[in-house]
């Protein structure tokens, strides 16, 4: 049962909200316990892949050091969601590095636990 | 109770009152004993926490969410586990947070548990299911 795969799903904006770093904060504490999860950045939530991204809004750490911090704990690639991406007319291009495209019901399919933030 | 039935763990991202999250989350719950199963584990995180205020005082004509967790917590006797980060942050403390914090009153107290995310974690990996209530 321990074995179980985790998905962390990260559907908000980097900024406005805490909603990214509680999500990666989560991811993170997966990896201390020897479950590293996989990544996804759907709807709103590919904004946060941006690269060149400053400090947050509500006086908080950003979120960009945390994301490219991930691969230190077996967190990677980030994936992203295509459409989501293109919705928002923008391109893999202007993603940070350690980027892939998923597609998400294959993920969520392959996932025992899914957690969305 | 049926002994094949699963246990689920609910991770409670809404604050009350201004958001569906935890109504849903409750109905949830408490619609699962009919079907077999039960709540084990309730994870109040991001504004969430807010269920877990202990001063909650709604109209008389709303339901009382505080309350319907305790419900929760004696029928099915599940855990109501509480992230410290997002909680104290947001001025929800037990007693023991209270004092060492040097407040003269605690806002969170039992069935709430203050608990850390290793917690969500060891309820995804333990329970059969993990269902996310967000905003």
């Amino acid at each position: 049962m321990d074995s179980k795969s985790i998905l962390v799903i990260v559907r908000h904006p980097p900024h406005g909200s805490s909603w990214v770093r509680e999500g990666l904060e989560t991811a993170l504490v997966g990896a201390a316990l020897s479950h590293p999860p996989t990544i996804l950045f759907s709807g709103d939530g590919v904004l946060a892949l941006l690269s060149h991204q400053q400090r947050g809004a509500l006086g908080q750490k950003g979120s960009a050091a945390m994301l490219e911090g991930l691969s230190f704990y077996d967190i990677e690639p980030l994936w992203y969601d295509q459409r989501s991406l293109e919705d928002r007319g923008l391109d893999v291009d202007q993603l940070m590095s350690g980027c892939q495209q998923a597609c998400i019901a294959d993920m969520i399919a392959r996932h025992d636990v899914v957690m969305s933030f | 109770m049926v002994s094949q039935g699963l246990t689920y763990a609910l991770m409670v991202q809404g604050t009350p009152y201004s958001q569906q999250a935890s109504h849903s989350a409750l109905r949830f719950a408490e619609a699962l004993p009919a079907q077999g199963h039960r709540v084990a584990t309730v994870f109040f995180y991001h504004d969430g926490v807010y269920n877990a205020a202990s001063m909650m005082t709604p109209p008389r004509d709303e339901p009382h969410l505080l309350e319907r967790w305790r419900a929760l917590h004696q029928t099915q006797q599940c855990e109501l586990l509480v992230c410290v980060a997002s909680a104290v942050r947001r001025g929800l403390l037990d007693e023991g947070e209270a004092r060492r914090h040097g407040h003269s009153h605690s806002t969170l107290e039992a069935p709430f548990e203050l608990t850390g995310l290793g917690q969500l974690m060891q309820a995804a990996l333990h329970h059969d299911r993990l269902i996310t209530f967000a905003p």
